[in-house]
């Protein structure tokens, strides 16, 4: 059943990610298809996650495919909390193939699917599911920041079509992308303290390491941002910067662990 | 019913005959009240055109009357108007007049103020069944133009396109500074656009003060002389320049203390002076957004394409509803069959009761509504296929055949010749 319900979440979030792909051309049919796969997915992993917590014997997403099967569902479950706006609707561009990519790896490696997994204690997936979310809101605020640097180069090349696709002002996506940063801060920073209610010397490993790393420069940023006026296109590659870490360090080091 | 439609426009006439015909509301709704005369009349008059629509039930001939009252109006230049007046009856008057609504025949593809325009020719005309139908629908077919497609969204002038690019930096404009360097026409009409779209104009900078301050009075701002340039940057979001100058009034090395004291927050340069009074190596800088007469009127033919593309979807919109009035005004012919039958249904009904009385006397109370509302819905199910097929049939171009035969088949009529 949970593997059936991968299908459709997968289908929705790719035609969410080309129909996107679409509204660059203008506001119109596509954004609106792009919406509506992004529901229609949503809706669909929502099941899916529902099916693995039943059948499962225990916490069904302790694996890094599995977690990253819940990544992909914060991510899109934030995005869509004000991201399918039609004035939004770009910022889908950058989260949506995203999501469709990590959850067809998700899928391959098999975090989509029910298996009996070791029962963990409580503190540990309320430890797990900080972590992600905040990961995820972080991806969020990267996705904004990506939006800005595009939109703020467009500006820059004084790009004479630049008032017909609706995109967010770049002042609104500055201050999105900082709350988002913050909102993520926060919620990584409740992850890791759960996290040090279990944590026993000799644990400490390069993931840890990197995700202290993350968090640090994320803070400083969020600092600099008030105290020096660290903003605008500086705060975005920042942003951009992080993620581009996380997308590569992270997962190195979980397979090296 | 027919309607006509006699009017001039920018299509054909030059302003100097124009503004002949041009009328203000009161005038024009004196005007409709005269030419309605027992039928319906609405004056639409704006600057690109004046037109009158005329409907009347009876074949009178609308577009002489309308024609003569034009050419009246144009007093001595009635002979140069005649040749220049165009007139369209029916279907062909209520398709341009939902274009005109939709603002697809202004200059502009899709202005707003035209629509307003013709929602006031509406409120003070002389209007019956009719005209009160075609301009409503036309009201709502230029609304779904606008709603369903982006024909209205983009800047179609300068000002406009400044004021667009300056919210597409901030958003919203709310409370935003704008500084004016130079008291320029151009400059003016920009922070007028900005003023309505929320910015505060902060301050007008100009190498005479005195001009400096008139503008200034007028925007409800500050003069300050253009030594001062540097401090207000540094407080402003927005800055329209528009000087005389032969060099830069704001370089680089002048911004760069102003662009420090900001902390990161953009700001948006628009330079509508030539020469430009802003150094374009500012766009290099972190922050800070520099357009230029060019750029601005590139942005401005870029929108209005758009316009014209979206203009292509606007037409099909506009094309379905004058279908739809198409259909109900054809509908039209075949109301009074249809109400003539109706009636006589609900005569035999109401006969045929009267009759049964004696019997219908002793039933109880209940009872007798029931055989009431029995034999009503008997009338109203019977009628309604019929109805429904000889509005279809109007449609199509047959109705006043289907009247003709339901007239004959049913005697509908018969009885009032007789007598």
């Amino acid at each position: 059943m949970a593997e059936l319900l991968v299908w459709p979440a997968l289908i929705a979030y790719g035609e969410a990610a080309f129909a996107y792909a679409g509204e660059l051309r203008g506001p119109g049919l596509a954004g609106r298809l792009g919406t509506w796969g992004v529901r229609i997915g949503w809706l669909a992993q929502t099941a899916l996650l529902v099916v693995q917590a039943i059948d499962s014997d225990g916490f069904p997403w302790g694996t890094w495919a599995g977690a990253l099967n819940l990544f992909v569902w914060l991510v899109v479950g934030a995005y869509l909390i004000w991201g399918c706006r039609p004035r939004y609707r770009l910022l889908g561009l950058a989260v949506m193939p995203v999501a469709a990519a990590l959850l067809v790896a998700a899928w391959a490696g098999g975090g989509t699917g029910v298996a009996a997994r070791d029962e963990p204690g409580g503190l540990l997936v309320v430890h797990v599911g900080l972590m992600l979310a905040g990961f995820a809101g972080l991806t969020l605020a990267t996705g904004m920041a990506a939006l800005y640097l595009w939109q703020e180069r467009r500006l820059k090349r004084r790009d004479a079509g630049l008032l017909r696709l609706r995109v967010p002002p770049l002042d609104v996506l500055d201050r999105l992308s900082a709350r988002a940063a913050l909102v993520a801060l926060v919620v990584l920073s409740c992850g890791m303290v759960v996290g040090l209610a279990s944590f026993e010397r000799g644990d400490f490993d390069a993931a840890m390491a990197v995700t202290l790393g993350i968090w640090a420069v994320v803070a400083t940023g969020l600092v600099l941002r008030r105290e020096v006026g660290l903003r605008g296109r500086r705060f975005a590659v920042l942003l951009v910067a992080v993620l581009a870490l996380v997308a590569v360090v992270l997962p190195l080091t979980h397979f090296a662990s | 019913m027919k309607l006509a439609l006699v009017g001039v426009s920018h299509h054909q006439a030059p302003v100097e005959l124009r503004e002949r015909v041009a009328v203000d509301l009161d005038a024009a709704s004196r005007l409709a009240s005269s030419l309605a005369n027992g039928c319906e009349a609405v004056v639409l008059s704006t600057c690109n055109r004046t037109e009158l629509y005329l409907a009347c039930e009876h074949e009178a001939p609308l577009d002489e009357r309308g024609g003569q009252a034009l050419v009246e109006l144009a007093g001595d230049e009635g002979a140069a108007l005649a040749p220049v007046l165009y007139r369209l009856g029916d279907d062909s008057a209520a398709l341009h007049l939902f274009r005109v609504s939709a603002g697809l025949d202004s200059l502009v593809p899709g202005e707003g103020e035209i629509l307003g325009q013709v929602r006031d020719a509406f409120e003070v005309g002389a209007t019956g069944p009719l005209l009160d139908r075609l301009f409503r629908q036309a009201l709502y077919a230029g609304r779904r133009a606008r709603v369903e497609t982006a024909i209205g969204e983009s800047p179609a002038s300068v000002p406009a396109a400044a004021a667009a690019l300056a919210q597409q930096v901030f958003g919203s404009l709310d409370g935003r500074g704008v500084l004016l360097v130079g008291a320029g026409k151009m400059s003016e009409l920009t922070a007028r656009n900005l003023r309505s779209r929320g910015a505060t104009i902060a301050a007008v900078a100009n190498r005479t003060l005195e001009h400096g301050e008139e503008l200034a009075r007028q925007v409800g701002a500050r003069a300050i002389g253009l030594e001062s340039l540097a401090g207000a940057l540094a407080v402003t979001d927005v800055v329209v320049a528009s000087t005389s100058a032969p060099g830069f009034v704001v370089d680089v090395a002048g911004a760069a203390a102003a662009l420090r004291a900001r902390r990161g927050r953009p700001i948006l340069f628009v330079d509508l002076a030539v020469p430009r009074d802003v150094d374009p190596a500012l766009s290099g800088v972190d922050g800070c957004f520099v357009y230029d007469i060019d750029d601005l009127e590139a942005v401005v033919e870029a929108s209005l394409a758009g316009r014209r593309a979206e203009a292509v979807r606007a037409e099909r919109i506009v094309a379905s509803e004058a279908e739809r009035f198409r259909e109900w005004q054809a509908s039209l012919a075949v109301v009074p069959a249809i109400a003539s039958l109706r009636a006589r249904a609900e005569e035999i009904r109401a006969t045929e009761l009267a009759k049964a009385e004696a019997r219908l006397g002793r039933l109880p109370e209940g009872d007798r509504k029931l055989v009431e509302a029995v034999t009503s819905q008997i009338v109203a199910k019977l009628l309604h296929l019929p109805t429904i097929r000889m509005k279809e049939a109007a449609a199509a171009a047959d109705g006043v055949v289907y009247a003709d035969v339901v007239r004959h088949l049913f005697g509908l009529g018969e009885e009032e010749q007789q007598s």
